[in-house]
């Protein structure tokens, strides 16, 4: 057993956080407040292999894995964790399936672009009454020749808009047959009959974009479809074990921002004649926050350490998610504590990381649906 | 043509610097490359890009840590690396020699380093190896261009700009204005570890400097602030200024 990196993802990291610090974080306050996602960002990021971390080099890729892919979405998210999610949902959500699932041709005119990063991806499940009851999908795609024709509306979407590649999830039988019905499609944008619809308004991730996808008599070729007919919930929920160790990374990340920021801060205000880092109260929390990170830290590397071995993951992911994103909101309520007025002002950054953690809580399954997740698999035995 | 960049670990330049049994200590310090070196390991590289060279070479001087470095000016481009093994402690003239001797044996027709090194601060290593190796040297570079065995150097001086022309081989030294040092590429830090790095022993020297005591700079000391009527607080600072900070006033 070894806790250490190796030397390789020591630079990795390096490399992360000095692009992070050097490209991503200036701008980070600015593109919260205006709400605005910065697509040249993720350009850089993919010019210096970053959107294609854990794929072979024949697909574009670098050929690393999926800790140093995680690492990756920890050092952004440290300082925002909106570009942390862009990466996250680009490799995670729609690089991956493509990845896992499918054909070489589609590998070569799609997964090759994302892994380059010269597309961005983006993964429609949620519907606006399917969210955690995904099985409950309306979305259809009804064969009609050599063509698939698309109805129906996708809600919250990652990197909407302003994706090239969309992984789509449709019913393609009748809807008794529940989660048997359910298909994955691959879908560019441009496609006649798909347009998207609001850009979400949201408590955080705010430079993340978040759209409406719509779907009007969309006709996309059949061999966009990803994987078999009636394997879409299989493969939308594989899709989300590996996408919500994404999300605990980018947990971590956000934790950390917040703690170190909280640390400085710590250290050089002085009230009553000292640093309330003398007062024990604030130490306490310093302490508690460092540790809740660490231990959400170490069930993220595990979870892809483990998917980077080839062993299953889906449980330790889930643990891995569930227990940093609560870490992420409570380390990140006690740094804006630890600034106290300041800490609620918008002149800090540790407001805006508390507003970005509460999703993690959220997304890529709810952490009461990670609960389940656990729960099933524990007493399955 | 064949460019040899030398490069040095150093501290993180936000690193805070503690003494223990009287010598720098190095606990739970983050080593970086130099930031000075970096951009002379760019300037190789983009020469190599545009096809002026045809080899960068990385040379390191120091302890199995300042492997990092190496590897990481092999991430960023450059094709091999040389460690020369040597204490961290060595001063400027024995690491100058045992640069020298490695850059002897590999003969390249250009030697670039950073003009300076961000944890000691001398400035001595690139002047010594350009003297040691009787090769012209050009300090605090901003930009080079090479062409018929030639480099023609651009450098900053007081109040303008210093144009220097070199015959090759010869040592020129980076400013930071020279370049901006690109982030090591992904795939670049896959290869830097297939890439040939040989090692060698430092040939024996005797230091010539001798350290007879480390100290930290004093502790900044908190102000003094006066809060009175500006008249008494006026006679108060002059006081102060005249018998306590003991300036001499001159007229």
């Amino acid at each position: 057993m070894d806790f250490l990196l190796n030397e390789e993802q020591e630079m990795f990291r390096k490399t992360f956080r000095d692009f992070a610090e050097g490209e991503v974080a200036p701008s980070a306050a600015e593109r919260d407040e205006e709400e605005r996602f910065d697509l040249d960002i993720f350009t850089k990021m993919g010019e210096l292999g970053m959107c294609g971390l854990p794929w072979e080099e024949k697909y574009g890729g670098v050929g690393s894995d999926y800790l140093t892919y995680a690492i990756a979405v920890e050092e952004l998210s440290r300082v925002c964790a909106s570009t942390g999610v862009a990466l996250s949902a680009h490799v995670s959500l729609c690089s991956w399936p493509i990845w896992k699932f499918g054909t070489e041709a589609q590998k070569e005119k799609y997964l090759i672009p994302l892994a380059l990063g010269s597309t961005l991806g983006a993964f429609a499940i949620t519907e606006p009454s399917a969210g955690s009851d995904a099985g409950g999908t309306k979305t259809t795609a009804v064969l009609d020749g050599d063509e698939y024709v698309l109805n129906g509306t996708k809600v919250f979407i990652t990197n909407g808009y302003y994706a090239d590649t969309y992984i789509v999830v449709a019913r393609t039988g009748p809807k008794e047959l529940k989660y048997k019905s359910i298909s994955a499609f691959i879908i560019e944008k441009g496609t006649p009959g798909f347009t998207f619809g609001k850009k979400e308004k949201k408590m955080g991730i705010r430079s993340s974009a978040t759209y409406e996808l719509v779907f009007e008599n969309c006709r996309i070729p059949k061999e966009n479809l990803l994987g078999e007919e009636g394997e879409g919930f299989k493969i939308g929920m594989m899709i989300l074990d590996g996408g919500r160790n994404g999300i605990a990374a980018q947990a971590v990340g956000i934790a950390q921002g917040a703690y170190e920021f909280a640390l400085d801060y710590a250290k050089e205000r002085v009230q009553f004649g000292q640093p309330i880092a003398k007062q024990q109260a604030i130490q306490f929390k310093l302490a508690d926050m460092a540790t809740k990170i660490e231990a959400a830290r170490l069930l993220t590397y595990k979870a892809a350490w483990l998917e980077s071995k080839g062993l299953p993951y889906g449980q330790a992911s889930a643990m891995a998610k569930l227990y940093a994103g609560d870490a992420a909101m409570w380390v990140t309520t006690e740094a804006v504590q630890v600034l106290g007025g300041y800490g609620y002002s918008r002149e800090y950054p540790v407001e805006r990381m508390m507003r970005d953690a509460k999703i993690t809580q959220i997304y890529e399954g709810t952490n009461e649906i990670q609960r389940v997740v656990i729960a099933n698999n524990i007493l399955k035995g | 043509m064949k460019v040899l960049v030398c490069v040095k670990q150093t501290f993180d330049t936000e690193a805070k610097i503690e003494l223990k049994d009287g010598k720098i200590s190095d606990a739970g310090i983050n080593l970086i490359i130099n930031p000075y070196d970096e951009h002379a390991v760019e300037g190789a590289i983009q020469l190599k890009e545009k096809k002026v060279v045809s080899e960068v070479v990385v040379l390191s001087a120091g302890a199995d840590k300042s492997m990092d470095a190496i590897r990481t000016a092999l991430a960023m481009g450059a094709d091999r690396g040389i460690l020369v093994k040597q204490d961290i402690a060595a001063d400027e003239y024995s690491r100058a020699v045992a640069l020298a001797a490695a850059i002897k044996e590999e003969n390249p027709d250009l030697i670039l380093a950073g003009h300076v090194a961000a944890d000691d601060g001398s400035s001595q290593v690139p002047t010594r190896i350009a003297e040691i190796l009787g090769l012209p040297h050009v300090n605090v570079i901003t930009s080079v261009e090479i062409a018929d065995g030639k480099a023609t150097c651009s450098s900053e001086a007081d109040g303008g700009t210093q144009v220097t022309e070199v015959t090759l081989p010869a040592v020129i030294s980076a400013q930071v204005s020279w370049n901006e040092p690109r982030y090591p590429s992904m795939k670049g830090i896959m290869q830097a570890k297939k890439k040939p790095v040989a090692t060698v022993d430092a040939v024996a020297t005797e230091d010539k400097v001798k350290i007879v005591e480390f100290s930290l700079p004093p502790a900044k000391e908190a102000g003094i602030k006066l809060e009175d009527d500006p008249d008494v607080c006026a006679a108060q600072l002059a006081d102060f200024i005249k018998n306590t900070a003991k300036a001499e006033i001159k007229a």
